[in-house]
């Protein structure tokens, strides 16, 4: 049995606007040792996911209007049903989180130390004596120089870098089995996000906890994850290995975010293949797939089944299952031609690129050629207009 | 050269940290930008890149004049505009634009889309007002927008579209040099690449000279032609664009170019079977490269280290660092370094 399981987890939240599906059906299993990196663009639902399995968004919020479904085991025990009291205990001790802003995550009245042994404290009963022994130990193993003079400093004396530092420190201040990292480098310079980044991977090989890693940065996924978890509009598009997602991906939203990003490891290519039109809403997600008013692959699937039928996340080799219409071999001849490096890419992106760019121009017009005219209904229009 | 569109030369900016109320002193000088020199051909594009602090904003904007330099000389267009008055540049603001960072601060949400557009017209006197709607829905159209939605507030686009009506508004008096504050560091990946591509297209089109300034060095690379690194106020490095990523030669450069993170899985980059595991995708060898850790932070622009800035960083710094500031030599044609021991050339 994984550590943690998460099956079939629903994330809703009813707004004046209307229900807002940020998660919608997400299974997956993490074991201990293994990293998990989800990746997604803003809306997709991964800091929503992040966020429902630490119980900090829970249904019996009143007032709240959130409704979850679905559950969400650690070692067994659903997190779902159980009582608030229970999740408070397992918070922060058995699974912790490292926030996006550090800056806003500290509390500035407080010294750092105090912040960081509060979570110690709480769970262990010990005395603020030890509790300082613990963390002075925990900002030495994160790499602040002198812990023992830092120790009492406030978070505007730290810098950047140095708050992240504090923040895992804090997130480890209790040996957490699940550790759950949102966009732990955003804030931060390259340099200082290749030191993080070192950090959490050393870590975890000392501690061998879960780390499920939440990013929009495809490069940092790649670094760290051993599985990667493509998210779109709440739902999972792609889940497999690192190699496999980043060698072979089989979602047209995978190869989107791929040729979308300029990258320094490949030659570089003359025009970007962005991926047409924004994210969808989710109080309004498009039938069927709900990536396929931005895939320009519908023609190749045939028929309406893009826009009518919800794809399966097929398994499309060990480990490796993909949501989407096309057939195996479709996808593997697509993103043949699409890959970095190969021969076709350069002609594929061109192409590609005329249609994307024709329907972005001008959203109404039906764009004249083959690929483009195949979807350029309302739900485009919805999307843009929300 | 005469025929450059810019020439900075000895750029500084130091704000003053001052004391006092009434008896106001200035106790010390935060040297954002401490002698910068460079200049930008007509049509080409200007990267800088380097970490917060480095003074790359700083520097952006004062070639916009919207910060005052210190010291120095902003030639623009064969004319000094280093210290002139507001209303001496007045005109000049039709031919230097502006895009901001963030989509979302940068417009006013009680304008609609229309009178944002249309205010650099309407303050250069540039149309009547019927021309003025015309001219809008143009550039509406030009930057990927729907004209019709002249009447619609920024609310009502998602943060790429804002971008654009950023880009459209910038546009309107027909700039020839157009500084782009982090363009696209605000946006989703996939909507980045969608502004990126409109940015090089406008420039086929439009013979717009950029400076870019941002953090994210695979963006540089992507649409800069040359490429100039800052650190702590200086320029460490500048070259042109293949130059720069092909053979890096100060070890600052060196070090920002492997923190970058690439979307080629660890394990891999590591093993020895990629070739055999690897389908159509095979990649460079150059993925396999040595990754350097650059330890501490970048220290304050307050009291910025003697000799080379970056000695404290440097792992290859001698005693000469400490002392003597390294000059910005030319080690190559076009390829300009700070270093006392520059890396060779690859």
């Amino acid at each position: 049995m994984a550590m943690l399981e998460v099956r079939d987890l629903h994330v809703q939240f009813r707004t004046d606007d209307g229900l807002v599906k940020a998660v919608d059906g997400l299974s997956f299993n993490l074991e201990r040792g293994r990293t998990l990196g989800i990746v997604g663009e803003s809306g997709s639902g991964k800091s929503v996911t992040s966020l429902a399995i630490m119980g900090l968004h829970r249904s019996s919020d009143k007032g709240s209007g959130t409704e979850i479904t679905g559950q969400i085991r650690l070692d067994g025990e659903d997190l779902v049903s159980s009582s608030a009291e229970r999740v408070r205990q397992l918070r922060g001790s058995k699974m912790a989180m490292i926030f996006q802003d550090p800056l806003s995550a500290l509390n500035p009245y407080y010294s750092v130390g105090a912040q960081i042994g509060e979570a110690y404290r709480v769970h262990n009963k010990v005395s603020k004596q030890v509790a300082r022994k613990r963390v002075i130990d925990l900002l030495g193993r994160v790499g602040i120089p002198q812990p023992t003079v830092r120790v009492d400093d406030y978070p505007h004396q730290f810098s950047g870098g140095m708050r992240q530092r504090a923040m895992i420190a804090m997130a480890l201040s209790c040996d957490p089995e699940l550790l759950i990292a949102d966009e732990p480098t955003t804030a931060l310079d390259v340099t200082v996000q290749a030191q993080i980044l070192d950090l959490i991977v050393d870590l975890q090989a000392e501690f061998g906890s879960a780390v499920i890693i939440i990013t929009h940065d495809l490069g940092v996924v790649a670094e760290v994850a051993d599985d990667v978890l493509v998210m779109y509009a709440g739902r999972v598009a792609e889940y497999g290995s690192g190699g496999d997602v980043f060698r072979q991906p089989g979602h047209p939203y995978a190869w989107g975010l791929l040729g979308s990003m300029p990258r320094l490891d490949v030659a570089r290519v003359e025009r970007l293949r962005p991926i047409r039109g924004t994210p969808p809403s989710l109080i309004h997600v498009p039938s069927g797939c709900p990536f396929h008013p931005r895939c320009v692959y519908p023609p190749q699937v045939g028929g309406d089944r893009c826009s009518t039928e919800i794809p399966v996340l097929l398994e499309t080799g060990p480990g490796h299952r993909v949501a989407c219409h096309l057939t195996l071999a479709k996808q593997q001849e697509l993103w043949a031609k699409l890959a970095p490096g190969s021969a076709t890419a350069a002609a594929a992106a061109t192409e590609e690129t005329a249609a994307t760019e024709e329907t972005t121009a001008a959203e109404e017009t039906a764009a004249a050629d083959e690929v483009a005219s195949a979807e350029p209904g309302e739900d485009v229009t919805e999307v843009e207009a929300t | 050269m005469s025929d450059d569109l810019l020439t900075v030369t000895g750029l500084t900016r130091y704000f003053p940290v001052t004391r006092g109320v009434i008896f106001r002193r200035t106790v010390a000088q935060v040297r954002a930008v401490d002698g910068v020199d460079f200049s930008l051909p007509a049509g080409h594009t200007l990267g800088i890149v380097g970490e917060s602090g480095c003074g790359k904003t700083t520097t952006g904007r004062m070639v916009a004049r919207l910060d005052e330099p210190t010291s120095g000389n902003i030639v623009f267009d064969g004319r000094d505009i280093t210290h002139l008055r507001a209303g001496q540049m007045r005109p000049l603001r039709r031919e230097i634009g502006m895009i901001f960072q963030d989509p979302y601060s940068s417009l006013n949400p009680r304008h609609t889309v229309g009178t944002i557009i249309g205010a650099p017209l309407r303050v250069q006197h540039v149309q009547t007002e019927q021309g003025v709607k015309r001219a809008v829905q143009e550039l509406l159209e030009l930057v990927g927008l729907n004209p019709e939605h002249y009447n619609r507030y920024p609310h009502e686009f998602s943060g790429g579209q804002r971008q654009r009506i950023g880009v459209a508004r910038t546009l309107a008096l027909k700039p020839k040099l157009i500084v782009a504050d982090e363009p696209v560091s605000a946006l989703d990946v996939s909507i980045q690449a969608q502004v990126i591509n409109l940015l090089d297209d406008l420039q086929d089109e439009l013979g717009l000279s950029y400076v870019i300034i941002a953090h994210d060095l695979a963006v540089v690379r992507h649409i800069a032609d040359q490429v100039a690194v800052m650190y702590l106020g200086k320029i460490v490095e500048i070259a042109d664009r293949d130059d720069i990523y092909a053979s890096p030669r100060h070890p600052y450069t060196v070090a920002l170019l492997s923190a970058v993170p690439v979307p080629e899985p660890a394990a891999a980059r590591t093993g020895s079977a990629a070739g055999e595991t690897a389908g159509p995708g095979t990649l460079s060898p150059r993925i396999r490269r040595e990754r350097i850790r650059l330890t501490g932070d970048v220290p304050s622009p307050l009291n910025p280290p003697p000799g080379c800035r970056f000695h404290t960083r440097c792992w290859k710094a001698q005693d000469i660092c400490q002392t003597t500031e390294p000059p910005l030599d030319e080690l190559a044609p076009g390829h300009r370094a700070a270093c006392h021991f520059p890396e060779p050339p690859r």
